[in-house]
């Protein structure tokens, strides 16, 4: 590729002092390609800027390469409009980790010169992928979390489009009675507003009401999602979707150890809603009025046998629920059985006044529930403070239940993705096939350690899925209450709407917001070995019948892990690509034996690693300077051709710095890590191929904050290559 | 949609920077506005997260990495927003900001805190530590850009100071300035400080040394922090063997914070592995009311599983120091019995008190002092500054905002 490359070289921060800047100038502008190759004392201030602003404006420089601070630095100041500009870290990772004035430190200057040549010889500017785009918004659940996201977006401008299931608006929310206070003193029950909400949702013209619908199918990406709605029997074309489709409380029928089905007077707290709604707070078995009331918490809740998790309301819910019941009849007792009381935030206050209206609390494990002699029920508890077991004889046992997300018991979007049709939960994996068997496909490993939300990134980017330009709100992504749940729609709507704002202008989304790459694949040499297809982690890819990859620009991430997954190399992006870390890794320099200089390539993943890497260079924390450091977008990107080019010239070792991989990864493309690491236990047929130790490649992971720990592991590495020698295919 | 007018948003913590990411990726302009030297906030200070047990400085990264390309957001640090006028779409803003003195000329290369002896007490670190006078608060610090603590520093190294700086970017001279401001929406995000635990007078708070806060156990644990993460008792720097973390220390209780902040037990479980990890022979216990451990039931399930963990459900009725130890009295309230238990430390898990002193609006605010949402009169409050959160929460709820505002522009 033709480009102009300047060479700005700042000998600021202690970089001129410790390096012979002739000497690299001289390989800037030979093996570096470079026009030109200046310095300055300090490139970052206005005289700096201008210098190299002047280069431009002559037309002598189209690329300016700084070789100064790290990438992670002064982004502002070292950017000249439009102009593309190429970082080179001669200060954190070069020479405030290594001696000054030292041959080995030249050296490796030397060679980052080198390999900005080689890279730009492949590389061009990134052209940006632009689609025709709807940015009208498809709302799937028209409960309070569905109307919330739809009002939002209806607010900023946008067309929705809500498909409920049921006959009405409203969702959960519609067999409610009352809801708890959600505005300070907490003290009484706030009526049932839903109403007002659903008619606003009715009023707006910018929104389209699907009733007793469901989505048949989604196909397309972002921007140009088609959507068929079976019910309505329309056809919609939306740019994103938010998923609201709420909760399922939870299966009570599995709940017979607790009396239900079984005890004519068990209840569930959602039935008693219903019973509170129609004024027949009596017991069921025989209308009877309600003396004794008992609320078991947990029903089915924080039981490894039921679900695993808290859904975060249940408790809330009952001392609401005590109130109807003091309110039918202000005489009832009414007993709360709990393992942990939970009203975090201002609920506390509400549990506070509740308490006052003489519910009886008590820390129990619920032995049995048995019918009683004349109706009603008998519950036996061990009371956890007195030890001992105490029958409790209710007119009615209320189980409260907790909250399943909707998406676990039925299909919601039937996405037409080769992927699968629905919103992978966090812990859902993909495994990596191990042989070249065709017909063995992906393997969704579901552990529900999280009870199948679906997220991506439950904390720093809790709307991150991994279905770009889908995005789940309320009760369907995590255990809410109805407050919570509107709320988080708010959120959840403003994503959709962003998603499409960027990706019409070619940009991608979370987390390389505005990168404007997309990979482009060689399809004429592809051999339909799907494992691009099967291992994007956003589902990006989808197959034509013969298993070629149909890509979707929309919906990709910009992680690579589509071109470390090919074996022919056909994937790749203008500035990123298999050849063009292929042609820096040639363009290392590498020592002959007789020089004693080991040479290590190290791939380093450059949201973690690579942070970790500056901060030991700011805590000027020493490495060793054989070291070269390729920084890669995601350690998924890991393409083996890579560690067989670099055992053949000659390298001695390669070291991969990656994210933390596993249940609790940290990787920011959820599984990038991960597939490096699996792709790695095959490069061993390539170092047998070539008669060398498996211990030449090594893959460490390093978290962001674990920065001291770098030189260690750097060090540990170059002592097990000396003690194995040197790469028998040096010169 | 006019998008001529900024959005402004005080506060940089996690929710002020999710909003102003948000917008600004939206296209729209934003002032932030922020009152340290640097951002992150709390967040920045913590050193792990449940339940992942991951540095919260991972996500920071990206953060930090998209702020830096958001040409259209204005920061403004060590800033306060002093007056407010107007309404949703047409407010006028007052904005003081003290000076830094150091000006956008510093590459963060160091050379002024070598040359510096004058020290100051580290308050990223909660006084754990002291920093030289001018200094970065963490390898991490965005932006990348040091600060002069001018009143902390002796005459003879402010001269030292400005002749180490090559680049001329140490400013003895420089004035605080104060902006005027028109913007179209304000989303206030001033985060949260933890109870003043000392108060609470029977917890040895603020008189024995090793009753700390769960803040300071963060950063005791912290490999970037004062001790490099070994956990060493502040009293005499010997590494403790055994903890205890006293839940609801003023939360829940009517003398003190009625409500529950909702984090805590996650913190104190999440701290408790903290200690399990540096210390693997430590006793560690937990005095509680209740465990609200949230959806995380698993994360709770394996700390409750540890065999050096105790979990009780017990009211600490007072620390005193006896001899070497701390000594703790606890009414069990299973057992009925007063026990007494002796630890090298003790770890208050405090509770979140809304920054909202001093507001320049009128606003309205719980009887705690969050503030409400009330979107007819505009301001928009997120994160812990309208209740108490973690920060999951927080980013989905700055996520919120940053839509509410969208539809005030």
């Amino acid at each position: 590729m033709e480009h102009k490359i300047g060479v700005y070289i700042c000998t600021g921060c202690g970089i001129g002092d410790a390096l012979d800047l002739a000497a690299i100038e001289k390989v800037a502008t030979s093996d570096g390609k470079a026009a030109l190759c200046k310095t300055h004392e300090c490139l970052c201030s206005q005289e700096g800027h201008a210098l190299v602003q002047a280069d431009i404006d002559a037309g002598d420089v189209d690329v300016v390469a700084v070789a100064a601070c790290s990438m992670r630095e002064k982004q502002a100041e070292l950017s000249w409009g439009e102009t593309w500009v190429e970082r080179i870290n001669y200060r954190e990772q070069l020479v405030w980790s290594h001696e000054p004035n030292d041959e080995d430190t030249q050296w490796l200057a030397e060679d980052y010169m080198r390999m900005l040549g080689a890279r730009m010889e492949h590389v061009t500017r990134p052209e940006p992928h632009i689609e025709e785009m709807s940015d009208r918004v498809l709302v799937v659940g028209g409960g309070i979390s569905g109307m919330s996201a739809a009002l939002f977006a209806a607010r900023a401008g946008k067309e929705v489009v809500i498909v409920e299931k049921e006959d009405g608006l409203g969702g959960f929310l519609r067999r409610v009675h009352r809801r708890f206070p959600v505005a300070p003193p907490y003290q009484e029950l706030e009526e049932n507003d839903i109403q007002a909400t659903i008619d606003q949702v009715i009023a707006n013209d910018k929104i389209t009401v699907h009733l007793s619908s469901t989505i048949g199918k989604i196909d397309g990406a972002p921007g140009r999602f088609e959507v068929t709605v079976e019910g309505a029997g329309a056809k919609e074309t939306v740019g994103s979707i938010v998923v609201a489709a709420g909760f399922v409380p939870y299966d009570a029928g599995k709940l017979t150890h607790l009396g239900y089905g079984e005890v004519k007077d068990v209840v569930t707290s959602v039935e008693l809603e219903e019973m509170a709604r129609e004024g027949k707070l009596v017991r069921p078995s025989d209308g009877a009025d309600l003396e004794t009331v008992v609320f078991v918490q947990c029903a089915g809740s924080r039981d490894p046998d039921h679900l695993d998790y808290c859904s975060t309301t249940c408790c809330s819910v009952s001392l609401k629920q005590t109130r109807y019941i003091r309110e039918a009849n202000e005489d009832a007792k009414t007993y709360v059985l709990y393992k942990d009381l939970r009203t975090p935030g201002q609920w506390e206050i509400f549990y506070q006044n509740v308490a006052k209206d003489g519910t009886i609390f008590v820390k129990s494990e619920v032995k049995s529930v048995a019918a009683g002699e004349d109706g009603g029920a008998v519950v036996t508890v061990q009371d956890v403070l007195l030890g001992e077991d105490v029958e409790i004889e209710a007119d009615l046992v209320v189980l409260a239940v907790g909250q399943v997300p909707a998406c676990q018991n039925e299909q919601l979007l039937k996405l037409g993705y080769r992927q699968g049709p629905e919103l992978p939960s966090i812990d859902a994996r993909i495994e990596i096939k191990e042989g070249d068997d065709e017909d063995e496909g992906p393997v969704e490993r579901k552990d529900e350690v999280t009870g199948g939300f679906p997220n991506s990134h439950f904390v720093c980017f809790p709307y991150e899925t991994r279905r770009t330009g889908i995005y789940a709100a309320g009760s369907v992504r995590q255990p809410t209450d109805s407050v919570t749940a509107a709320d988080d729609a708010a959120g959840a709507a403003f994503k959709a709407i962003k998603c499409v704002a960027l990706q019409s202008e070619g940009k991608a989304v979370h987390p390389r917001v505005g990168d404007m790459s997309w990979p482009d694949f060689a399809l004429q040499r592809c051999t339909q070995c799907k494992r691009c297809t099967e291992e994007c982690p956003f589902g990006a890819l989808d197959e034509d019948e013969k298993g070629t990859p149909k890509p979707n620009p929309t919906r990709c991430r910009r992680c690579g892990v589509c071109m470390g997954a090919c074996p022919e190399r056909i994937v790749g992006f203008a500035d990123y690509s298999v050849q063009s870390i292929n042609s820096m890794i040639k363009g290392i320099y590498v020592a002959e034996e007789w020089e004693e200089k080991p040479a290590v390539l190290c791939l380093v993943c450059e949201n973690d690693a690579y942070p970790a890497l500056d901060m030991a260079g700011l805590a000027r924390m020493k490495h060793s300077p054989f070291v070269r450091v390729v920084p890669m977008r995601c350690l998924g990107g890991l393409n083996l051709q890579w560690i067989a080019d670099a055992m053949a010239k000659g390298f001695d070792g390669v070291l991969l710095l990656g994210c933390k991989a596993g249940d609790d990864y940290q990787c920011h493309f959820i599984q990038g890590s991960e597939l490096a690491q699996t792709r790695l236990g095959k490069v061993q047929e390539t170092l047998d191929r070539l008669m060398l130790e498996s211990e030449r490649v090594a893959f460490h992971e390093v978290e962001i904050d674990s920065f001291g720990a770098i030189p260690g592991i750097i060090d540990s590495f170059m002592e097990r290559l000396e003690e194995l020698g040197p790469n028998p295919f040096k010169d | 949609m006019s998008q001529s007018k900024p959005t402004l948003v005080v506060g940089g913590g996690m929710s002020g920077i999710s909003t102003a990411l948000e917008l600004s990726e939206l296209g729209l302009p934003v002032i932030l506005v922020e009152r340290s030297p640097f951002l992150g906030g709390k967040v920045a200070a913590f050193n792990k997260y449940f339940p992942k047990l991951c540095p919260p400085t991972c996500g920071l990264e990206i953060n930090y990495k998209r702020l830096r390309k958001a040409a259209n957001i204005t920061l403004h640090t060590q800033a306060r927003v002093t007056r407010v006028e107007g309404g949703p779409g047409d407010y006028s803003v007052t904005i003081e900001v003290e000076p830094r003195f150091v000006n956008d000329r510093c590459t963060a290369c160091g050379a002024c805190a070598e040359a510096c002896a004058s020290e100051r007490e580290d308050d990223f670190n909660q006084s754990l530590a002291k920093t030289k006078a001018i200094y970065l608060s963490s390898p991490m610090a965005y932006p990348r850009r040091y600060v002069l603590d001018k009143e902390a520093c002796d005459e003879g190294d402010l001269a030292k100071i400005q002749e180490a700086c090559k680049y001329g970017a140490v400013d003895l001279e420089e004035e605080g300035s104060v902006l005027t401001e028109s913007v179209g929406a304000i989303v206030w995000a001033t985060g949260f400080s933890p109870y003043d635990a000392s108060r609470v007078e029977y917890l040895g708070r603020g008189e024995l040394p090793d009753v700390i806060n769960n803040l300071q156990m963060e950063r005791l644990a912290d490999k970037t922090g004062p001790t490099g993460g070994k956990l060493l008792r502040p009293s005499d720097g010997k590494e403790v063997t055994s903890v205890a973390f006293v839940q609801c220390a003023g939360s829940r209780d009517l003398k003190h914070l009625a409500y529950c902040s909702g984090i805590c037990c996650l913190a104190s479980l999440k701290q408790i592995s903290y200690v399990r990890e540096a210390a693997p022979d430590a006793k560690v216990y937990m005095f509680h009311i209740d465990v609200r451990a949230g959806k995380y039931e698993q994360f709770y399930a394996r700390i409750q599983a540890d065999e050096g963990v105790e979990i009780v459900k017990g009211k600490v009725a007072g620390i005193f120091q006896e001899g070497d130890s701390l000594r703790l009295q606890v009414e069990d309230i299973e057992s009925g019995e007063a026990i007494k238990v002796d630890v090298d430390m003790a770890v208050l898990a405090t509770g979140m008190v809304p920054n909202t002193q001093d507001l320049p609006f009128e606003a309205s605010t719980d009887d705690y002092g969050f503030l409400m949402m009330d979107e007819s009169k505009g301001i928009i409050p997120t994160g812990c500054v309208r209740r108490p959160a973690d920060v999951a929460t927080v980013v989905q709820d700055a996520t919120g905002a940053a839509m509410r505002a969208l539809c005030q522009e």
